[in-house]
């Protein structure tokens, strides 16, 4: 199936360019980085983690969020969603990828990274995750691959598949969880000290995962002319704006949380988001609004039917609801986990240009990898007539 | 040519000769136990169940005292002078309210306010940092010390964000260029790692005191916290004292008296 990555148009061609234009420029950033370390960021002392992590936290929720088509389709029988849970496969591969890279770029020492694997550390989260990300990887790399080879033969899938699909369900919950839990079980951290942080991870993630994946399919529908099915739109669309609705009732908790008890260390996060410091407004507190208008405007239009159903309206909703929650989590999450240092004063942190270049080349490799992953899918599901 | 011929003639001969006469007295055996490697304390060495520090904050008044400490241990350990906030810090002075954020009152005493006080790793009994370590890179030892392998961090910073107390430091740049006399007895860091205050374990190895306690004579005290009858245990009976953060339940080893 691979030979149908060497196989395209002009157009394929160009935008693979294009993609290996933007990786190889993070990757001259990153050789910058390797000389002269993590200076080049905007991390300080009280800031040690930014962009990069932020990025891995956002993307590991995209990863988890293949659970979404897979869970109704295998679990519940819904026959709509197999025709597109290929897509939404490949696509948490290319988002495994690109957690994996962020991390590695976050590392001071990245080339001692086995040490992770040659000294396991089973008291660290960071072991689990390690262990869980690459398990997800191999999941989704093995059951996508083997589901499409079956398909293009016309064949059922073997048994065994099966029961990776039941593990990979569980699978997906446990990568999103194990990511909350690197946060949440951290002493004088108020804004990730909160048990309801792993399940505000899993909520975001099921909303923001399946808008992005309906998106990107909606391009590719118009670019390869094929149909998702109006079905399987709708029902994934609900799956959205119910996930959406639990993740703004979640954070909500947390705002509850933090100002009827009046603690100053559980509200100082908050308030430095939304409202900034007596010095003024830093760069995340427009984020922050923008982030929380655009999270009320897309359930605005996600949860009246008539104009959920409008397929003019919904690519906007979706888009509103992506940015909106990458906002939240992959800028508010860790800003606002560490701009109260553990000095009582505030930490400002700002990405730097290289940090953002390095972080576009990752984003490139994955848009690269979905992109190649999806032609194959779509060419071998249009020889065997089923796209 | 001759003449190297002969040498190694000479040297391969006492070789298997010297061997031969090893071999014959059972040399095999002792050459094995001499490639086992073996540890051995210094006799010297200072001895504790529980490391702690009592720092008489009272004690602080002028520039010159806390700088005497912060001077003493950035020589001995190679500490970088980097300006900007990536600095490398084992122990620094700050306020009060930054010291003790959970301590603070409107109405406080004024002396107590005005005050700086030291900052440094609190040596924690239950240490949030070793705790999220992936690699074991921090580790306590037996004596209650938080101690780092430098050669094992992969500069993830966890550590960083599990400290509640800020005592870690990252080497953001190369730290090499910023170290004004280099003490050879101390390693250097290199770029990517994370480090902190040691506690002095090197010195401690040698029978002698930590640096800052050294260089503050009266004003810090080190001892042994599991020991009723020693100095830190017999100040805290006598004085209010003060621990950062302890509704967190790290057990910070330093205590401050008010």
């Amino acid at each position: 199936m691979l030979e149908k990555v060497l196989k395209g148009s002009p157009k394929y061609y160009m935008w693979l360019a294009f993609l290996g234009g933007i990786i190889g420029i993070g990757a001259i950033t990153y050789l910058f980085q390797l000389k002269y370390g993590l200076s080049l960021t905007g991390m300080s002392r009280d800031v040690t983690w930014g962009f990069y992590i932020a990025q891995f936290t956002y993307l590991v929720g995209i990863a988890a969020s293949a659970v979404m088509l897979v869970l109704p389709a295998y679990f519940h029988g819904y026959k709509q969603f197999k025709k597109i849970i290929i897509f939404g496969e490949f696509m948490a591969i290319g988002a495994v990828v690109m957690c994996m890279l962020f991390i590695v770029v976050d590392m001071g020492m990245p080339q001692r990274m086995l040490n992770v694997m040659l000294h396991p550390t089973f008291n660290s989260v960071m072991f689990y995750d390690m262990m869980v990300l690459i398990g997800y990887l191999c999941l989704n790399a093995i059951i996508g691959w083997k589901t499409l080879e079956c398909e293009r033969f016309q064949i059922a899938p073997p048994q065994w598949v099966k029961y990776l699909i039941y593990t990979s369900v569980i699978w997906a919950f446990s990568i999103h969880t194990v990511t909350a839990f690197l946060s949440q079980g951290l002493p004088g951290r108020h804004y990730w000290l909160t048990a309801v942080l792993a399940a505000r991870f899993l909520a975001s993630a099921f909303c923001a995962g399946p808008a992005l994946l309906l998106l990107l399919l909606m391009i590719v529908k118009k670019l390869a002319k094929f149909e998702i099915g109006k079905e399987a739109i709708k029902t994934l669309t609900i799956i959205i704006t119910y996930a959406m609705c639990l993740n703004v009732f979640l954070f909500l908790c947390e705002v509850f949380t933090a100002f009827y008890s009046n603690i100053p260390g559980h509200m100082h996060p908050l308030h430095f988001l939304f409202a900034g410091t007596e010095q003024g407004l830093p760069w995340v507190t427009y984020w922050m609004w923008i982030g929380a208008v655009l999270a009320i405007a897309s359930l605005v239009l996600l949860i009246p039917t008539s104009l959920r159903e409008n397929m003019k309206i919904l690519p906007w909703a979706l888009s509103m609801l992506v940015l909106a929650t990458w906002i939240d989590k992959g800028l508010g999450l860790i800003v606002g986990g560490f701009a109260p240092s553990p000095f009582g004063t505030w930490a400002l942190y700002a990405p730097t240009v290289p940090e953002l270049l390095i972080s576009l080349g990752i984003f490139g490799v994955g848009a690269f990898i979905v992109s190649i992953l999806w032609k194959i899918a779509i060419d071998v599901k249009r020889e065997a007539g089923t796209l | 040519m001759k003449r190297s011929r002969r040498q190694f003639l000479k040297v391969a001969s006492l070789s298997v000769a010297g061997l031969g006469a090893q071999l014959a007295a059972g040399g095999m055996t002792q050459a094995a136990a001499a490639v086992k490697p073996s540890y051995k304390k210094n006799a010297l060495a200072l001895k504790a169940k529980r490391w702690a520090m009592v720092i008489d904050t009272r004690e602080f008044a002028s520039k010159e005292d806390f700088d005497a400490c912060i001077n003493a241990c950035d020589t001995a350990h190679n500490i970088p002078q980097m300006p900007g906030n990536t600095e490398i810090k084992w122990i620094w002075k700050d306020a009060y309210d930054h010291t003790f954020t959970e301590t603070t009152n409107k109405y406080q005493s004024k002396e107590v306010e005005d005050r700086e006080y030291f900052m440094l790793c609190n040596h924690c009994e239950n240490p949030p940092c070793v705790r999220v370590c992936p690699t074991q890179a921090t580790y306590k030892l037996e004596n209650g010390i938080v101690a780092m392998d430098y050669h094992r961090c992969i500069g993830c910073r966890f550590c960083m964000a599990g400290c509640p107390f800020g005592a870690r430091s990252f080497n953001f740049t190369d730290p090499r260029p910023y170290i004004k006399d280099i003490n050879p007895k101390f390693p250097t860091r290199m770029i990517g790692v994370v480090e902190k205050c040691n506690f002095c374990v090197e010195r401690l190895d040698e029978g002698k005191l930590p640096a800052c306690v050294e260089a503050a004579p009266g004003k810090i005290h080190f001892g042994d916290l599991s020991d009723p009858e020693s100095d830190v245990r017999k100040l805290l009976d006598e004085n209010y004292t003060l621990r950062r953060k302890p509704a967190l339940g790290t057990e910070p080893g330093v205590f401050y008296i008010i």
